[in-house]
């Protein structure tokens, strides 16, 4: 069992197993990202016909979203920084409010998405529409399943389930959390900013 | 999670834990669905993965069936395609990869002196994905008319390169459950793949350090690394395919711009690192065997190892060998043709380093060594022809033709079965306290020695003579009919070789001499521990304080190097009753079934995208109430 | 039991990451990660701004990918930890790092150079 804070583990490292699974795991989903968003530039600008990028992305609005993933990054270390410290009034509040601006974000995602249909851009319209949606829907289901867990840890924790010692568990989801945001970091800049 | 106590108030924690006793009795049916314990995990992939491998060789002989002589309608093209498409998929997938797996589960925490994995429910599921994959790839061949001779299997090549791979080119669902199923197995690889790394990392015994460890565990550790990086590049692969097939995405689409190559890329940039992933496993078992029935330390161990970490780093860098025809032009097929004549050098090493081991050494021929030498000089053979491939032009004259064929079955039947089949002729006694019998061992390798190369020597002729690959016939005035008769007739012959494997397997079990602890005087941990092992390994955790810890528990060398006995070393942990965890007071971790309900869902999801969408929420909900459970039951049942 | 301890107690010299491996020691504060998530805010602004600035494309996409770079590498190395955890966990990822931009830079390559 690990303890917060002391991380003398019985394991040949020195390290828990658990975070060396989220490490893992996370390096490896870096190739899944990586593919995907490699397809997207391979196909930038190859698109036979339109809508193309610069006729639907709303840069105004995709910043906002993204702030709101960047500052939910914020909200999820804070609720670390509580549970470690035992206060778990703290962890749940920061845990809602991160769930919360997850779902802004994926909700966000959605009006988004239903704009560009909106305007033509169906997921077999081009290239534009195929890697585009394809890009952003597996990122937006990894947020989906990260509010998931978020709100399993919240629901758990208005049970007391979840104590200082076991503020580990707390950091491996928020790992996952900021990996999520990582490439939405890489998203934002490579699909939307840096345009043709 | 953390195990805080569940009240065990509630009926459905009350059932649940009713389910988990009856797992409990280790010879219920249920304890072997319900198992955590990476013994029974092990031989779980190792029987599914040998049934696998009997029918891919049915597989297999059915088309070397139809290609004994000229002009044959034996078969017709469409059940020819879906044959090999399936052969090649089911041997590279449902065979090499879960026997691996089955190794890795019975040795790895035996030879780190762990009493599990790191992650036992996880390992379990593992397991189960992987079958669940399995069954679902193989389901295909009933979704045609199979009764009338049309077989539903894919058939574009286990490959599946597009466009051909696409629904305008090959309709039907046969693809569907090709890229669907690889999806499947790939889960169960990666989840495997972590495991293996944080047991090897994190779970050594005292004093084991990276470099004590025995070969075997080192190879298992690059393979690990290479499953999580290559599989979620083919998932992607598939993903896009998936997204074509199903919803009429661009992906592969050359009429909406997009570029049909991709998918090589992605495919072979998966597809390279995989064949590591294949033979890397088979390199650690026979660098275990070969020691011990030479009664020498491995020759040159750093290298052994630095060898099989380079191959692992290098492997990323020679994708484009299998696309020098696809018009990449000239310096990319030179760079890449640079590179994959290095990726030899690593290879070379580690056979240099085996052939050391054996110069000077004490042989003794049984059948392990056997299989391993083979290993060596099959591979060799496979290599060679590898080295030929790499060179752009003369690649330009053997891609596509019968010598790849031959190449690629030197090293992955020659080298990972050899391998395998060494494998478990030597830790046969350790998990089932009998050996295998001798003579019948012997008969299998020269068998199949004789059987292999009679299949697939002809093969580099026929290849260079201009036969192509995936064609269901040939006509006689082309000179092949020599060549492919030798092969058919090979075929068989390893049939055989085969059936006197199951063989002496089934009578093995029962009938089999019986073996204690440390039937071939071992150098590593697992043959310290009784024949078969208590369900908690080892009685006590040993201290590591060399590499071959084991050897020098019995050895000692004196100034001349003479090796003699330690008088009382090696095991104590020969006694005839054993004692049970509870009684040791050692904590197991409980069986579950939840590893097992999460996949569940991963068919039901894919069936459901293939035929039904409503379907699609049943597996997604399996999978959403295994992980509730998985996460909220204790992971060791509170006594 | 850990390397270390193993170690320590059969009186074998200590490795490098024997000495570090008491695990995480230093945890930033909660001010210390808003006065990170203020400068993340401001980098994004900066971005969105450099966005409807009409310059040199070059630079544009130079200037923004250090930027995101930055607010990739404060993420990673405070909010998760990074720079205060065990040097095996900055290995994985750096790995998986490195591999990812193998690909992309292949794929590059293939957009200037016609591989693909």
């Amino acid at each position: 069992m690990s303890h917060a804070g002391t991380a003398h583990l019985e394991t040949s490292t020195g390290i828990s197993n658990k975070k060396l699974l989220m490490w893992l795991f996370l390096a490896s989903d870096c190739l899944f990202f990586g593919s995907f968003i490699a397809a997207y530039l391979l196909y930038r600008d190859r698109s036979i016909v339109g809508p193309y990028p610069e006729d639907l992305f709303d840069i105004p609005f995709t910043s906002v979203s993204a702030f709101v993933l960047l500052m939910s990054s914020v909200s999820m270390v804070l609720a670390l920084a509580a549970i470690q410290k035992g206060n778990v009034r703290g962890l749940r509040i920061w845990l809602l409010t991160t769930a919360v601006l997850g779902t802004l974000f994926v909700a966000g995602q959605a009006y988004e998405f239903t704009e560009f249909y909106h305007e033509g851009l169906h997921l077999d319209t081009n290239l534009f529409g195929t890697t585009f949606y394809v890009l952003t829907g597996f990122h937006g289901a990894h947020v989906t399943i990260g509010i998931l867990i978020l709100l399993s840890l919240f629901v758990y924790s208005l049970r007391g389930g979840i104590q200082q010692k076991d503020s580990e568990n707390i950091e491996i989801a928020g790992l996952y959390w900021h990996f999520v945001d990582i490439v939405w970091i890489v998203i934002f800049t490579l699909i939307y900013l840096v345009q043709p | 999670m953390s195990s805080i106590a569940v009240p065990r108030k509630s009926p459905l924690a009350e059932a649940l834990s009713n389910a988990r006793h009856a797992a409990e009795n280790r010879s219920s049916i249920w304890s072997w669905i319900g198992t955590v314990d990476h013994k029974r995990i092990g031989v779980l992939y190792g029987i599914s993965a040998f049934i696998f491998f009997v029918l891919g060789g049915i597989e297999a002989l059915l088309i070397r069936t139809q290609l004994i002589v000229p002009d044959s309608e034996f078969l017709n093209p469409d059940q020819f395609n879906r044959l090999f498409t399936m052969h090649g998929t089911t041997m590279v997938f449902l065979v090499v990869m879960p026997m691996s797996s089955a190794f890795f589960n019975l040795m790895i925490p035996l030879m780190i002196g762990a009493r599990d994995v790191a992650f036992p429910r996880l390992n379990a599921f593992s397991y189960w994905t992987f079958l669940a994959g399995a069954i679902f790839l193989n389901a295909s061949f009933f979704t045609g008319d199979i009764l009338n001779g049309d077989l539903g299997a894919p058939d574009g090549g286990w490959f599946g390169y597009a466009p051909l791979n696409l629904e305008q080119y090959t309709p039907g669902h046969g693809m569907d459950f090709w890229m669907l199923g690889i999806q499947i197995l790939g889960v169960a690889s990666l989840a495997g793949g972590f495991n293996f790394i944080v047991t090897i990392l994190n779970m050594r015994a005292p004093g084991m350090t990276l470099f004590r460890m025995p070969v075997f565990v080192w190879m298992t550790l690059v393979t690990s690394f290479l499953i999580i990086f290559a599989m979620p590049v083919i998932a992607v692969a598939l993903f896009e395919l998936t997204f074509d097939r199903l919803f009429d995405a661009n992906f592969f689409n050359a009429e909406a711009g997009g570029n049909p190559l991709l998918w090589q890329h992605m495919f072979w940039l998966f597809g390279h690192p995989e064949v590591y992933i294949l033979i890397l496993p088979a390199f650690g078992i026979i660098s275990d065997i070969i020691p011990t029935f030479s009664r020498k330390p491995l020759f040159g161990y750093p290298f052994v190892v630095f060898s099989g970490i380079a191959i692992g780093f290098m492997s990323w860098g020679v994708w484009v060998h299998h696309m020098y025809t696809t018009g990449l032009g000239t310096i990319a097929n030179s760079a890449f043709g640079i590179s994959t004549i290095l990726i030899a050098v690593p290879t070379g090493v580690k056979i240099f380093n085996w052939m050391g081991t054996l110069w000077g050494g004490s042989i003794r021929l049984r059948a392990p060594m056997m299989f391993a030498i083979g290993t060596v000089a099959m591979f060799t053979i496979g290599g060679l022809s590898g080295v030929t491939h790499s060179m752009v032009p003369s690649d330009y004259q053997q891609q596509d033709s019968y010598y790849v064929v031959a190449h690629f079955h030197y090293v992955l039947f020659g080298g990972a079965i050899f391998a395998l089949f060494g494998g478990i002729y030597y830790w046969f006694p350790k998990f089932v306290g009998r050996y295998m019998n001798e003579p019948l061992g012997q008969v299998h390798f020269w068998l199949t020695l004789i059987g292999f190369n009679l299949t697939f020597f002809p093969m580099h002729v026929s290849g260079l003579l201009g036969m192509p690959r995936r064609i269901y016939t040939y006509n006689s005035d082309m000179g092949w009919d020599l060549w492919n008769l030798m092969s058919s007739l090979g075929a068989f012959i390893i049939a055989i070789s085969v059936l006197i494997f199951i063989i002496n397997f089934l009578f093995s079990l029962r009938r089999g001499k019986e073996a204690g602890a440390d039937p071939w005087d071992g150098r590593t941990l697992e043959w310290s521990i009784p024949s078969p092992p208590p369900e908690y390994n080892f009685r006590e955790i040993p201290t590591v304080h060399a590499r071959d810890e084991f050897w020098h528990q019995k050895y000692k060398e004196d100034e001349t190097g003479a090796v003699t006995p330690v008088l009382a070393g090696g095991s104590g942990e020969d006694e005839h009753h054993e004692e049970s965890a509870h009684a040791l007071g050692i904590h197991m971790p409980s069986p579950s079934y939840m590893p097992l309900i999460v996949s569940l869902g991963f068919p039901f999801i894919a069936t459901g995208l293939i035929y039904d969408y409503a379907l699609i929420p049943v597996g997604a909900a399996l999978i959403v109430i295994g992980l509730y459970g998985w996460a909220m039951e204790p992971a060791t049942e509170e006594e | 039991m850990t390397l270390a301890d193993y170690r320590k107690q059969h009186g074998e010299p200590l490795t490098e990451e024997d000495e570090h491996s008491g695990g995480d020691t230093h945890h930033p504060s909660a001010l210390e990660y808003i006065q990170i998530g203020a400068i993340l805010t401001f980098v994004t602004a900066l971005e969105v701004a450099l966005y409807y600035i009409d310059m040199n494309y070059t630079l544009l996409v130079t200037m923004l990918i250090v930027l995101s770079l930055a607010k990739f590498a404060l993420v990673v190395l405070w909010f998760m930890h990074l720079r205060f955890d065990n040097k095996l966990f900055g290995i994985l990822f750096a790995s998986g790092m490195a591999l990812t931009f193998t690909v992309f830079a292949v794929v590059i390559a293939a957009q200037h150079g016609g591989l693909v």
